[in-house]
């Protein structure tokens, strides 16, 4: 190989080696990626079976049901309707009644949400930003005043 | 006594908007006595910035609750050590400490600059201001930590108990220490753009404090992975947060910076591309500071926001990102580019290094990213999790850590790949083994799990290859061996170790990521559930009255598989009664580099108590390896060619003129 033809396939190399990056995030964005949904938002959203999504809300005053081993179910709310999680594990330490939290998980065929993650990172009230934007905006949300 | 704080902050900034202009304006038009200014105005903020914090933390260590800041974040009940780190355990206070380390950085410079051309020390010295004056305008204008309450509370609103941990002592100044660090690079830089001139001498300067804002990064992030492990009590080491991506990203920059400095020293190649790099580190530490600072992310290390200051944030990211970015384009072409070399050489191989490197930190940005973009242009809100990162960053990295062995054994100019891969046929039998043992003796092993031990024992002997083949191991006898090894230089030494950690640090990853186990169930006292060969014996549930917090504490009893007792596990519940406020205290215990982790839940409707048991292989060595980075960029910084460097370039200069009569 010439010098010229050395350089220039280094950079077609280079080059590739980027085209391949660029193409792996575009399909990972496309296929990892997922939607945050508050209950309401589900009546119009089109889910395929087991996408997996982000299901957010309030933790629903007395819905919380323990078996006798480490499943659990919850409620989650945003004041319009109710979609019933199911979880096994150790729910967060800042998991409580009508306070924000979000799910991370799929549908089962029945309607019940199976999540595999459950967050209630906060801020000072409480609430996970994306619960309290979309209460605020269906204006349910009240300042909690200290 | 408060005001003293204040006061001494004010100053500061009017220091720093000196320390802006004077000494550059002073090294543009050659005045000596203007550029001479640049030394003392910059210790002088230093000081005063020292002097503000040391006033924070007395009222810290005081519960002086008349101050705001100290009464939304302190308790008189909290333990002293977590009264001191609570400084920094909110936003005003860890910003006031992003400026003190800034500024310190700035007079090390000054102290230890002399030996540096003047113009360039001065320019160094005003872009430094340039960052302090806009930080410490910042504090000034949106965060003052120094604001007072009147009348004065009797008593605190106590700090965030996630945070009352040994943890916040040490994670938050390394990160600090490393993000800022970058600064120093980062003002060289656009003093070299400003300047019009950059050689090897410019680069000898640059790479020590590359190496060391790297360690500090290194371990800064290593410190806040294992803190989120134990205290957040899921178990999980990297949870692709967000906010620890934005600490990743300068990692991955500053790692290829660390590496292309290298070729720029020796040879005097990749200058413009080094400079760039240097520049889009500290970007990243800016962005990084702006993504955790501003409130446009959910995460424990939001403290309370404020809209006004993610757009003051923002201002200063876009002018200085904006800035050096321009003066780039503007001034990059004017300066000499470096010399040419061939691809197949320790050059190129660092320049692949160099390739894959920030190709990973740009993926890792994107995805950080993207979720704020789509909701910005489309209202929808996505979120970007380890699926994602798992899909892109996981192939990319790949291939470079297979070719991480290659490169020491490369030589400069023109390199042997046949050579190199002939040196590395006992790695390469060694990294084999371990794939077939993994296959063979470790039950329901996958083929990827088994390539991923193969992978890591490759990259760990293939670090200690390279050291093997210069001593001579196996060719020359054994005083001889050692002997050489004692002549290496240690930046050698540095350079082992650290791949040598990044061996580690990948055996641990597959280890936990392939073969760990798990076993949530629900337990009552005296009950027994095993887990990898081992027992555990629910002993009781007992309370404890702590400090500032009452602690349900569950007892374990571990056996092992010939029912002896091998001590106590405990495990509990907190909860921090000012806050209202519960936490998790994982049980943990380290069995050879492997731990058992314990977590308990809540009460179950029959009394029994939700347990959840982790058995986590190889998991130490995650942050052991990390730890053995970090102790490679101290060994290289310590080498003797970085210490004298500047010194030897001297006496070089000064040899011609003595010839020349």
């Amino acid at each position: 190989m010439t010098r010229k033809q050395k350089r220039l396939s280094v950079i077609a190399g280079g080059l590739g080696f980027l085209g391949v990056a660029v193409a792996l995030t575009f399909y990972a964005l496309g296929q990892k990626a997922s939607y945050f949904y508050m209950p309401a938002d589900l009546a119009t959203a089109t889910l395929e079976p087991g996408q997996r999504i982000r299901l957010g809300g309030q933790d629903e005053k007395g819905t919380i049901v323990r078996d006798q081993g480490a499943e659990v179910e919850f409620s989650v709310t945003d004041k319009e309707r109710s979609v019933k999680v199911a979880f096994s594990g150790i729910l967060p330490d800042l998991f409580r009644e009508e306070q924000g939290v979000i799910t991370e998980g799929s549908f089962r065929p029945d309607g019940v949400f199976v999540a595999d993650s459950v967050l209630a990172k906060h801020d000072e009230n409480y609430m996970p930003k994306e619960v309290a934007d979309s209460l605020k905006a269906k204006g349910v949300w009240q300042e909690v005043t200290q | 006594m408060v005001e003293i704080g204040h006061f001494a902050l004010v100053l500061a900034f009017a220091l720093a908007l000196v320390q802006s202009a004077v000494p550059l304006a002073g090294a543009r038009s050659g005045n000596d006595r203007l550029m001479a200014v640049g030394g003392p105005v910059t210790i002088a903020g230093f000081a005063l910035v020292a002097l503000a914090f040391a006033v924070l933390t007395i009222s810290y260590a005081r519960s002086d609750f008349s101050v705001a800041n100290v009464w939304e974040n302190s308790h008189s009940l909290k333990p002293m050590l977590f009264k001191i780190t609570g400084t920094w355990g909110n936003h005003e206070g860890s910003m006031l400490l992003w400026v003190l380390i800034l500024t310190f950085f700035g007079a090390l410079v000054a102290v230890f600059g002399s030996n540096l051309p003047a113009s360039l020390r001065a320019t160094v010295l005003s872009v430094q201001g340039w960052i302090g004056a806009a930080f410490l305008l910042f504090i000034l204008a949106t965060s003052n930590p120094f604001a007072r309450l009147s009348p004065a509370p009797i008593e605190g609103q106590d700090l965030n108990p996630v945070l009352q941990d040994i943890g916040l002592a040490i994670h938050p100044p390394l990160l600090y220490l490393g993000y800022v660090g970058f600064s120093i690079c980062f003002s060289f830089s656009v003093a070299a753009l400003i300047d019009g001139r950059i050689d090897a001498s410019w680069a000898r300067w640059v790479r020590p404090w590359t190496l060391g804002a790297w360690a500090f990064l290194t371990g800064g992030i290593a410190m806040g992975s294992y803190w989120a492990y134990y205290e957040l009590g899921w178990g999980g080491f990297w949870f692709w947060d967000p906010v620890e991506n934005a600490s990743f990203m300068p990692w991955l920059a500053g790692t290829a910076l660390l590496h292309s400095a290298i070729v720029m020293e020796k040879r005097s190649a990749l200058k413009i591309w080094t400079l760039l790099l240097a520049i889009l580190t500290f970007s990243l530490s800016l962005l990084g500071t702006f993504l955790v600072r501003s409130g446009v992310l959910t995460s424990v290390h939001a403290f309370a926001t404020d809209p006004s200051r993610g757009i003051f944030i923002l201002c200063i990211l876009t002018l200085f990102i904006g800035g050096s970015l321009a003066l780039f384009a503007l001034r990059a072409p004017t300066l000499a580019a470096g010399g040419l070399f061939h691809p197949i050489s320790r050059e190129g191989a660092l320049v692949l290094n160099n390739l894959f490197l920030t190709t990973a930190a740009a993926t890792v940005l994107v995805g950080t990213l993207y979720p704020l973009l789509v909701e910005a242009l489309s209202g929808d809100k996505i979120s970007v999790g380890a699926p994602f990162f798992n899909l892109t960053f996981g192939p990319l990295m790949a291939p470079l850590l297979v070719l991480v062995p290659f490169g020491p054994l490369l030589a400069w100019k023109r390199g042997d790949v046949l050579a190199a891969a002939q040196r590395l046929m006992t790695a390469f039998a060694g990294a084999l083994l371990a794939v077939m043992v993994t296959l063979l003796f470790v039950d329901g092993a996958s083929v990827l799990a088994a390539l991923g031990i193969g992978l890591a024992t490759w990259i760990v002997l293939g670090a200690l290859t390279d050291l093997a083949v210069k001593a001579g191991v196996g060719t020359a006898p054994f005083a001889t061996v050692l002997r050489r090894l004692a002549g290496l230089p240690r930046s050698m030494f540095g350079t082992t170790l650290a791949h040598l950690g990044l061996g580690l640090t990948t055996l641990g990853v597959v280890g936990v990521m392939a073969f760990q186990t798990e076993n949530i169930l629900a337990m009552k006292p005296g009950q027994t559930t095993g887990i990898s060969g081992y027992t555990l014996r629910f002993q009781d549930i007992v309370p404890v009255q702590g400090p500032n917090y009452t602690e349900r504490r569950a007892r374990f009893t571990l056996l092992d598989a010939g029912g002896r007792a091998r001590g106590e596990i405990l495990s509990s519940k907190r909860f921090y009664p000012v806050r209202q406020m519960p936490t998790t205290e994982a049980g943990i215990r380290t069995l050879g580099v492997s731990q058992l982790y314990v977590s308990i839940g809540d009460d179950t409707a029959d009394g029994g108590l939700v347990v959840r048991i982790w058995w986590k292989p190889f998991v130490t060595l995650i942050w052991g390896g990390a730890l053995a980075m970090m102790a490679g960029g101290a060994v290289s910084l310590f080498d003797r060619r970085l210490r004298i460097g500047a010194p030897a370039r001297r006496r070089r200069a000064l040899q011609p003129q003595a010839v020349a009569p």
